[in-house]
């Protein structure tokens, strides 16, 4: 057992270990207020959570990437089941009330998902795209991991979760690219998204045609594809007023008080203002650890899940910030690097995937507490409290650590050094 | 060629690699000017989250009499209120005090939507808690979030009763109250003054409220004090000095009949300061401090003798033989007869008018009288002449002229117009052009008819007739600025030493015997005010000493039968101004005179006039709502 742990690739434990550490500290600090709350004492959960995701990434260790890809297809039937599932007996939990997000028995809140979900895309996709002999060429080759993880994001999309919904098509996007598929390929798959965003200003969606219209006669994909494409946004373009009222209220002051935090200081616009405003009074240095008072007030809305990143901001400050900021660079140019020397496609996109996942949660996370980009509540790998995500992260952190120690065995030297 | 060749791969590692160098610089770089570039406004944004202000009322000014004596002056109080947060936990709190802050669910229901109604200010519960309550709430204060105990200065009215419809009270400013200009400025929640001089000064009384910073959480509720530098210190009002005498007033609440309804005022005529201003049934303006009991209020509303009406500003009364004093001037003035003109027809006990014989409250009759004879005996005959002489149109004119249809202007809210007819149309349009006769004058002139008059305003008359004739807007504070009526009944003094003589008689030999001093000469009149709905209601003004007026004292008592109730209060005011021994009133047994016209005239209803018993609905204060 102890040969294994000195075997493991160190730049990735160390940063894992430190990253969960200065996450455990926070998320104490976090119940660190003035207001009683439940806050208080969640770190000790947090702690058995920890333990349990030790044990979880030590058994994912144990497991072999054939083992795994074979198991694949199971974990992901069964994850869109469950999904599936929370569509009918599913409940909300904390901020999300109205959502149906969790799985519960009994009254007892089980488990998300939605966080499990991600992970087995990641796999059936790293499945799929490794058992092509070339890389995605034609959109016809794209429609297959489309549909893997277009489904999870479906089902997560009308819990409603829009911040997963979301990460699921960046993990396709991003897994799409490490798979070789042409970036051309990418912008023209994400060009009816693009319409559709910009389909609020009519000048702008005019432009963006036009460029479009470029696009494709400098590319010149398949004439099919290109009609369809360019038939797609011209349908985002006419279908974005729709769509638009289709979102829930909640979801629509989320993207306006994106824009503009002031329209609506007290709702919407709430956590982004209070979230800038504890980060911003931080300054270079913070108020001290668990002395942020925005949060010791409890004017910081969600301190232990989606805003714990304000803490950090808060009371360590802009240091603090850096800090974090390079464990998680650290982390992830670790998981890049292992991703490069895997052994074979299927692990080497799945580590990549899995980058890609922390890549995802912590730009969103980290993005929305200084307004970046706009609130959707998903949680910052290690810091947030909560238990699916966090064995998420583990399963993907066992994954990577094995797919490093295959590769170290096939020869790999400098991985042990 | 296989897309996962390292040549590949590494190509795609370095965009990826290059991929998270730009995310996380922009990253860093928002963070930089967040955190760096943007401290110092960040900063400033967190520290004014955290503090929220109480507001730390001010104290009322202080009322006083004329002579000094305290009025209206504050007590420390204290009031309960719980800091703003979330209605469930707002319920939850006051479920846990219910029981020792005494409060029921109505009440409970009444905070939260005060709470609602200003959600970010704490939420009133107790106005005035007793000592009792707030010990027992502070040893717990631990246990209760959001508890607000406050030492505030309350008002307090040592003089309750006797004073409480001159001096007022004080309440919590309504929602409609605070649409209007003059309360725009009062916080929700704020205490204005609602009635009497705390409501027509309350500009001045009021004062202007300080703040006081506690630090609160999101939530609102209360962690620690701030800064005492960022308090505000209130400001107080400032103090009222008005012309009343309190031991007058209290002379007058002592001595007034037990158990009637009426009111009494007492006006220096040289000025028009208001000396006294009481009205019967009273009530206790204490109550109304920190919150009226619903059960008080409601006593209060529902009672028939309605206390909260100031009878001498808010209730109209037919004037009855008071008015021949009126009618009197009017004819001095215009000339038509002199002090002892007698009228064509002598007093048998009534007179045939037309069809119709309209009585002399004396059915022996008076015989024939002078001006000064008629108006000592209060001869029904005589003024039915006089009135035919004086015309209708005549004695419209004046006594619109004179202002006996509106206010009299005295500083006191909610002075209803007394009602007059407007002119010879008012009959037109009543009874139709051509179908009515001069007979109304008959009836305008014995003070019947179509006439309802305040009692501030029947007092004024005999102000100006106990003065030079002009009119002296009685006042309790300041003069109203521009009295809305004619200055002066325009009468010269030979005319109005006429009139002094006849009203003398009217207390020395005449109908108001009951009421001659030894030692002292008042000239007053009394009065019947015809009453469909019971007993009639009795008039007395008097005023002395006759030849040089220091006070005109007016009473109204209701269903006293006639004039003669009223008169031993308004003689002991005087004697008491004057420093009389107010027992030498003397105890006579007199002619009681019926004093009014002859058959109970049903006085027609118009939009225009009154029914004689009081529209109070406009005069009183709408509930307080706490």
């Amino acid at each position: 057992m102890l040969s294994r742990v000195r075997q493991l690739d160190k730049g990735l434990a160390v940063s894992v270990v430190a990253l969960a550490l200065y996450g455990l500290a926070t998320l104490y600090s976090a119940g660190q207020t003035d207001v009683p709350s439940f806050v208080t004492t969640i770190w000790k959960q947090q702690v058995v959570w920890l333990v349990l995701g030790l044990i979880v990434a030590a058994f994912t260790f144990r497991t072999s990437p054939r083992m795994l890809e074979w198991a694949t297809p199971f974990a992901y039937a069964i994850t869109l089941f469950l999904l599936l599932l929370t569509l009918f007996i599913g409940t909300g939990a904390g901020t999300a009330v109205g959502s149906k997000s969790w799985i519960a028995i009994g009254g007892h809140r089980f488990g998300q998902p939605a966080e499990l979900a991600k992970l087995a895309t990641i796999l059936m996709l790293a499945r799929w795209l490794a058992a092509q002999r070339e890389a995605p060429a034609t959109l016809r080759d794209l429609i297959i991991p489309g549909i893997i993880a277009g489904l999870p994001c479906l089902l997560v999309l009308k819990q409603p979760d829009l911040g997963s919904a979301i990460v699921f098509i960046a993990i396709l996007f991003l897994m799409l690219f490490w798979a070789g598929t042409k970036p051309s390929l990418l912008v023209l798959l994400a060009s009816p998204v693009i319409g559709l965003v910009l389909a609020v200003s009519t000048v702008a969606w005019g432009i963006w045609i036009a460029v479009l219209a470029a696009l494709l006669l400098w590319w010149r994909p398949y004439v099919w594809e290109g009609v369809a494409i360019m038939g797609l946004n011209v349908l985002g373009g006419v279908l974005a007023l729709p769509f638009w009222n289709r979102l829930a209220p909640y979801q629509q002051n989320r993207l306006l008080a994106f824009l503009n935090p002031d329209v609506d200081p007290r709702a919407a616009g709430w956590h982004v203002i209070q979230s800038k405003v504890a980060v911003g009074s931080g300054g270079l240095l913070g108020k001290g650890f668990t002395e942020g008072t925005q949060k010791r007030l409890a004017f910081l809305p969600a301190q232990h899940t989606d805003f714990i990143f304000s803490v950090v901001g808060e009371e360590l400050g802009f240091v603090g910030v850096l800090v974090a900021l390079s464990l998680f660079a650290w982390l992830l140019f670790g998981l890049l690097r292992v991703a490069r020397k895997a052994t074979d496609p299927f692990s080497s996109l799945c580590v990549f995937g899995i980058a890609g996942l922390f890549f995802t949660h912590i730009v969103e996370n980290v993005g929305m507490t200084i307004n970046l980009m706009p609130i959707t509540g998903i949680p910052l790998p290690f810091f947030s409290y909560g238990g699916s995500f966090l064995l998420a992260c583990s399963i993907g952190v066992g994954i990577a650590l094995r797919v490093a120690w295959e590769s170290r065995q096939s020869g790999y030297a400098e991985l042990g050094q | 060629m296989n897309a996962f060749h390292p040549h590949l791969l590494d190509r795609r590692l370095g965009m990826a690699r290059t991929g998270v160098w730009i995310v996380l610089g922009v990253m860093v770089m928002a963070f930089f000017r967040t955190q760096i570039l943007g401290h110092g406004k960040y900063q400033l944004q967190s520290e004014t989250n955290r503090l929220r202000p109480i507001p730390l009322p001010a104290p009322r000014g202080v009322i006083y009499d004329r002579n000094g004596r305290v009025l209206a002056e504050n007590v420390p109080g204290y009031t309960v209120s719980l800091l703003p947060g979330p209605e469930a936990n707002l319920r939850s709190t006051l479920a846990q005090i219910a029981s020792i802050a005494n409060i029921d669910s109505v009440e409970i229901e009444r905070v939260l939507q005060r709470a609602r109604r200003a959600p970010y200010q704490p939420a009133l519960v107790l106005g005035d808690a007793p000592f009792r309550v707030v010990s027992a709430l502070e040893e717990r204060r631990v246990a209760i979030p959001g508890l607000l105990i406050q030492a505030e200065p309350k008002r307090y009215y040592p003089d309750t009763a006797v004073v409480a419809h001159l001096v007022g009270y004080v309440g919590e400013v309504t929602e409609v109250e605070r649409t209007t200009r003059r309360f725009a400025t009062v916080r929700l929640g704020g205490l204005v003054g609602k009635y009497g001089l705390e409501r027509e000064y309350d500009d001045t009384l009021r004062g202007s409220e300080g703040i006081h910073f506690v630090e609160v959480s999101a939530r609102g509720q209360m962690v620690r004090e701030a800064d005492a530098a960022a308090n505000l210190a209130p400001v107080p009002g400032t103090d009222l000095h008005t012309t009343l005498d309190l031991d007058l007033q209290r002379y007058i609440s002592r001595t007034f009949p037990a158990g009637q309804r009426g009111a009494v005022l007492a006006l220096n005529p040289n000025t028009g300061e208001v000396l006294a201003l009481y009205s019967a049934p009273g009530f206790d303006p204490n109550a109304f401090v920190g919150g009226i009991s619903t059960s008080y209020w409601r006593s209060l509303n529902e009672s028939a003798a309605r206390p909260l009406l100031d009878r001498a500003i808010q209730a109209r009364y037919p004037p009855g033989s008071t008015w021949k004093l009126a009618v009197a001037a009017m004819a001095l003035k215009r000339g038509i007869v002199g002090p002892r003109s007698h009228m064509p027809i002598p007093c048998r006990g009534g007179l045939q008018y037309g069809n119709r014989f309209f009585r002399c409250w004396n059915a022996h009759g008076h015989g024939d009288l002078t001006l000064t004879e008629a108006i000592a005996q209060s001869c029904d005959v005589y003024f039915y002449q006089l009135g035919i002489k004086l015309g209708v149109t005549s004695l419209l004119e004046d006594a619109n002229e004179w202002g006996f249809r509106g206010r009299t202007g005295i500083d006191l809210p909610d002075e209803i117009s007394s009602e007059f007819p407007t002119g010879p149309e008012y009959y037109d349009r009543l009874y139709g052009p051509r179908r009515w006769t001069s007979a109304v004058a008959l009836n305008l002139a014995i003070g019947q008819g179509e006439n309802a008059q305040t009692l501030v305003q029947m007092v004024r008359l005999y102000q100006q007739l106990a003065s030079d004739g002009r009119v002296r807007t009685p006042f309790v504070v300041r003069r109203a600025a521009a009295p809305g009526t004619s200055a002066s009944l325009d009468l010269n003094p030979d005319q109005l030493a006429i009139l002094r003589r006849a009203m003398i008689a009217v207390v020395e030999e005449g109908t108001a015997r009951s009421g001659r001093l030894t030692g002292l000469q008042i000239a007053g009149k009394t009065g019947t005010a015809q009453n469909p709905h019971g007993a009639d209601h009795g008039w007395f003004i008097g005023f002395a000493p006759a030849e040089k007026p220091e006070i005109v004292v007016g009473a109204i008592i209701e269903f006293a039968q006639h004039g003669t109730a009223a008169i031993p209060i308004v003689s002991r005011t005087i004697a008491h101004y004057l420093g009389l021994e107010e027992t030498a009133a003397t105890r006579m047994r007199v002619t009681v005179p019926t004093d009014s016209a002859p058959q109970p005239f049903q006085i027609p209803v118009l939009p225009d006039t009154l029914p004689p018993v009081i529209p109070v609905d406009s005069a009183v204060p709408r509930p307080p709502t706490r």
